[in-house]
């Protein structure tokens, strides 16, 4: 049986400063997951990972992360994420440094 | 200290020009990030978590005082203002942006720095003794040794496409500070009936199949180390699996093929390399010896040093844990310990390398080393020097106490970082620090060494630590497992695992669990916990870290 899909956000680094960056619902890169497309089916994820991967000249490696769609937007489902939307734990740093 | 000639320094240039163009086209479109990213990592540029990160190399972990402060210009003009010393004696940024990296390799060129082949499927940096040229017990400075092979492996035509990375580690004495007995082929300096020689040792590695190196060559006269190595080499680059890349490094190649039939072959590969060699590289290594003569000694009273240790009590613990024996009479290694309670374990701000590598221009002949525990060195200090390079340390923040101690760990970047971590391992150190200075315990626990990997790949070392802590992710949640009993010196061992692992908010107090353990069966203060944990085994600790079980039981 196939598993139930779970919601989404394409991400990706930037290509020039490496930032974790999102992809938005009208096809732009915003450093902020709370501006994120969340997607909630299986063919649309596939197809904007498509979309998105092939912005090469402004980002690398992207991918489909889990999130919890919430009133504020997408919430990591996962540690790995969060640290990504936030930056380092060991010091007040990237994303959390910026806002 | 070696410096460079001028092949060496037309090579860097052009190798750096060939990468500024390399970056050029990649920010222009004219690559595709998969035409650029083995060009990126073969300058030592990967992409982490939250940025890029360069890794530079520090040859054997020497620096000069000009080296480290450009370290420091580094840190601070296209960087956070910090730089992270690992387990494998390089320094990694880990904010460059990638238009700036290539002002960055040259400015690490123009003091003779660079980050080639720090990352890649080929010979890596040549890790030595921190304590080399200084240590009392040092039948030969391994150093001279380090840069023969790093100028024989450098860009060798034949091993930039091994089957995976590889890694030499050399020692000049018998007691291990270069964990030799965990790399692919670790070299230590010995003598025989007045002969020099070198013993030989291969397929040791950590990782997720950790294994402890074997002897393959007892003794081997010096003049054909690199013809050894090069059979060697050229035996892993023939035999070493590719169609798995957990699979490729020469510690499964030795195993699987057992070594009596690896050192058949590579003994075969031996005799026909040897006459190719010629002596070209004997006298290279004579050359090379020239750079690394001991700085001039001075010949002075100690009394100084003798008058602080008795009026001054935080001078004494801090030189009862932080020096080592020196060969010259009057001399003192010292450790500088990056590991203050609480910061992040092998960091340095910039303003802090400065300091370090001032010290070491005023008290140290210039030199610094970085030592794979993720400290720095200033190998030859004047006794009489000591309070005052003391005050000047504590001004910085540099002076902890701690060498060799709970709060010594060694932590790998960790999930905080790395792309491929699977947890963090720096807050961990950190809280496991933080808890045991609370605690007043660091001192009466004596030597004890804890080390932190975030994943499988073991960059923490975490399988030879006394108590080594592996982060992994269970189903979304940070988990830590325990080993006990790992050793990375002459007596290396790797450690066994005590059971499940815990949660982030348990390790602290599961580590405190096992040191008191320690503490309350130890037969006397004198006895460490590795040989408490020798004699006693993993029941007792066992016992008290899952208590249920011992009561079902
Ligand atoms: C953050 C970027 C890093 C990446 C992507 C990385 C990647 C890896 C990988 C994949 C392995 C396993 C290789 C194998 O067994 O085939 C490994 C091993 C190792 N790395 Fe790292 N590492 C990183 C940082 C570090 C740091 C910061 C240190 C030192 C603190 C370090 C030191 C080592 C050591 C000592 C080993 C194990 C020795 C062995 O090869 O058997 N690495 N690393
Ligand atoms: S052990 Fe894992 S998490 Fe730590 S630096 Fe190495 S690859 Fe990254």
């Amino acid at each position: 049986m196939a598993r139930a899909f779970t919601p989404k956000v394409v991400t990706g680094n930037a290509l020039l400063e490496g930032d974790v960056v999102y992809y938005t619902a009208q096809g732009t890169w915003t450093r902020n997951l709370a501006e994120a497309q969340v997607l909630s089916d299986q063919a649309a994820a596939d197809l904007r990972l498509t979309e998105a991967a092939s912005d090469q000249s402004l980002i690398v490696g992207a991918y489909l992360a889990d999130m919890a769609p919430s009133d504020t937007g997408p919430e990591p489902t996962h540690f790995r994420e969060e640290f990504r939307r936030t930056g380092p734990s060991n010091y007040f740093h990237g994303k959390q440094a910026e806002a | 200290m070696y410096s460079y000639n001028e092949f060496d320094t037309a090579f860097l240039a052009e190798r750096n020009a060939q990468f500024r163009s390399q970056v050029e086209r990649r920010i222009d479109g004219s690559l595709t990030e998969d035409e650029f990213r083995p060009l990126r990592l073969m300058n030592g540029l990967y992409l982490q978590l939250h940025a890029y990160m360069l890794r530079v190399a520090i040859p054997y972990g020497t620096l000069r005082s000009d080296q480290m402060r450009m370290l420091a210009t580094i840190a601070e003009k296209w960087d956070k203002g910090y730089g992270h010393f690992t387990t494998r004696q390089n320094i990694q940024y880990n904010w460059p942006k990638l238009p700036d990296v290539p002002d960055i390799l040259d400015a690490l060129g123009s003091v003779q720095l660079h980050a080639i082949q720090t990352s890649g499927n080929t010979i890596r940096n040549v890790t030595a003794d921190h304590f080399a040229g200084a240590a009392a017990d040092e039948v030969a400075d391994p150093r001279p040794i380090a840069e023969l092979l790093r100028q024989w492996s450098t860009d060798h035509p034949e091993f930039q496409f091994l089957p995976r990375k590889f890694k030499f580690a050399v020692t000049g004495a018998d007691a291990d500070r270069a964990v030799i007995r965990a790399h692919d082929i670790g070299i230590q300096l010995v003598e025989k009936d007045g002969q020099r020689g070198v013993r030989v040792f291969v397929g040791g590695g950590l990782g997720r199949t950790p294994v402890i190196g074997k002897v393959i060559r007892d003794f081997l006269p010096e003049e054909d180390l690199l013809p050894y190595s090069e059979a060697i080499v050229a035996t892993y680059n023939v035999l070493g699996r590719r169609d798995n890349k957990y699979k490729a490094r020469i510690k499964i190649t030795v195993n699987e093929n057992g070594l009596e039939t690896f050192k058949e072959l590579t003994e075969k590969r031996f005799a026909e390399l040897k006459p190719l060699f010629g002596g070209v590289d004997q006298k290279m290594l004579a050359e090379i010896r020239t750079m690394f003569a001991p700085p001039a000694f001075r010949n002075a009273p100690t009394h100084a040093y003798d008058a602080a240790r008795e009026a001054d009590p935080v001078f004494r613990a801090w030189a009862d844990t932080n020096l080592a024996e020196h060969r010259q009479e009057g001399y003192a290694i010292v450790s500088i310990s990056l590991k203050k309670h609480g910061e992040t374990p092998g960091d340095a701000t910039a303003d802090q390398m400065r300091a370090m590598a001032d010290l070491a221009e005023t008290y140290a002949h210039d030199e610094l080393r970085i030592s794979h525990e993720q400290n720095v060195i200033l190998p030859h200090v004047h006794k009489s020097d000591l309070p005052a390079l003391h005050a000047a340390l504590k001004d910085q923040g540099l002076a902890t106490a701690n060498i060799g101690l709970v709060s010594d760990i060694i932590a790998c970047p960790g999930m905080d970082y790395c792309a491929l971590a699977t947890a963090r391992s720096i807050p961990v150190a950190q809280e496991i620090a933080n808890r045991f200075d609370e605690l007043k315990l660091e001192h009466e626990i004596g030597p004890l060494k804890i080390k932190i990997s975030g994943c499988i790949n073991a960059c923490g070392h975490h399988h030879v630590g006394h108590i080594g802590i592996l982060g992994l992710d269970r189903a979304g949640v940070e988990n830590y497992q325990i080993t006990l009993g790992g050793d990375g010196t002459e007596d290396a061992a790797i450690g066994q695992r005590t059971g499940p692992g815990f949660a982030y908010d348990e390790i602290t107090g599961a580590i405190e669990t096992i040191i008191k353990t320690y503490l309350a069966l130890r037969d006397s203060e004198d006895e460490t916990y590795l040989a408490a944990y020798k004699r006693l085994g993993v029941a007792p600790f066992k016992a008290a870290l899952y208590p249920e079980k011992a009561n079902a039981a």
